[in-house]
């Protein structure tokens, strides 16, 4: 039971993947402008982390009796582009709703590194197959609370009285330094 | 761009006009996660320019024959291959360099940059066009992250491509962590605009001292 508490905590927020280790920058600062969007960009991806993370673990034990570990990335950034399409075209079907409000962000998590580089550590560790899909789903969570909480501070900076020259990327960048020195804060944690 | 693309100007628009990281905002992971040291910016900008030529080649080579449905799936196993090469490279012959950039080479199969490329240009081009887009694009990549990365181990560490070069300074720590990769950019990015303006604003001054 330690072992699950010890990986929630510690990839949502001792190892946040945003905040401490700088994996998914892009869409970081490219989909935090407004609240509503990055939390639905937020649980699209964790959704499509959890299914690959469980996913990639068996493929990897497959890949281990073949002996074919170096074709680890190929296979893993096929699985993932694959997954992507099935949860657009799912979507599509289920609740058009949602998938409306996702539209374009759907496509763009295939190039979110925290997908390739969460299945590369579960493998990397040696978690099992529960510890895996959970180490996914809690790193994707603190993908999303990266996300939604620097989308709220730029929602505010929009109204403020802002420099010319920090508008947009600077300010956003100088913004998330700020929560990076807020997140070493929770270092040493566990 | 210009109707007329030559082979020069293409080159160009990737190393400086188009530059991947101040204007384009692209393969933001990597310029951050390993520039803690100026050698470590090389070697992962000359990975990363090598992938995008081989790959900015075959994509035009093979643009014809991939059909526009499944792209990108095409477009991956093209990317996914050179990257599995340069892995399997650098394990081989430069084992101390690829623990220090870890899990980021592998990951340079979903660097934005080369996807942006293989989709933007390549698809469109010539393999000649391409391969000086790939070239310009993954130099211009390295020398800014280069940059960022030199910067940052200065005050970091003391150190200056790994020599000593301040004795007795007090490195500040936090510059090679998480936080100052964030803040050095977005200074950069701050004095990169400036120059900019600075350029366009000379540039027009010049076009109405001739009207």
């Amino acid at each position: 039971m330690s072992t699950f508490f010890v990986i929630l905590i510690g990839q949502i927020l001792v190892n946040n993947y945003v905040m401490c280790q700088f994996y998914g920058i892009c869409p970081f600062l490219g989909v935090s402008k407004k609240v509503d969007t990055a939390t639905g960009m937020g649980l699209a991806v964790t959704f499509v982390i959890t299914v690959a993370s469980f996913v990639t673990w068996l493929l990897q034990q497959l890949l281990n009796m073949a002996g074919l570990q170096y074709l680890q990335t190929i296979v893993f950034i096929l699985v993932i582009a694959v997954l992507v399409q099935v949860v657009e075209t799912a979507l599509k079907k289920l609740s058009p709703s949602l998938y409306q409000a996702l539209g374009v962000y759907l496509p763009l998590i295939t190039t979110n590194c925290v997908v390739l580089a969460v299945a590369q550590k579960n493998i990397d560790v040696g978690y099992g197959l529960l510890e895996s899909t959970l180490c996914g789903c809690c790193s994707a969570l603190g993908f999303t609370l990266a996300l939604v909480l620097l989308a709220g501070i730029r929602e505010r900076m929009e109204e403020s009285e802002m420099p010319a020259w920090m508008q947009g990327f600077p300010g956003a960048l100088i913004m998330s330094g700020l929560m990076a020195i807020a997140f070493m804060g929770f270092g040493g944690l566990i | 761009m210009a109707k007329k693309a030559t082979v020069g100007k293409t080159f160009f628009n990737g190393l400086v006009t188009e530059n991947p990281t101040f204007t384009l905002m692209l393969g933001m992971c990597p310029t951050l996660g390993v520039t803690t040291a100026a050698w470590n910016g090389i070697y992962m900008g000359l990975a990363t320019t090598f992938v995008l030529v081989c790959s900015n080649l075959f994509i035009s080579l093979l643009r014809k024959i991939i059909p526009d449905k499944v792209r990108i799936p095409c477009y991956i196993i093209v990317i996914a291959s050179f990257v599995t090469m340069v892995d399997l490279f650098m394990q081989a012959f430069m084992p101390d360099m690829r623990a220090i950039l870890g899990s980021y080479i592998p990951l340079i199969v979903v660097n934005c940059i080369i996807f942006a490329r293989a989709e933007s240009f390549a698809a469109k081009n010539g393999p000649h066009l391409a391969l000086a887009d790939g070239l310009g694009m993954g130099l211009g990549f390295t020398i800014s992250i280069t940059c960022l990365a030199a910067i940052r181990e200065i005050i970091g560490s003391g150190k200056f491509f790994g020599m000593e070069i301040l004795p007795g300074y007090e490195p500040m720590a936090i510059m090679t962590k998480v936080p100052g990769g964030f803040i050095t950019l977005g200074i950069m990015m701050i004095l990169v605009n400036a120059a900019k303006k600075a350029i366009t604003r000379r540039r027009a001054a010049r076009k109405e001292a001739a009207a």
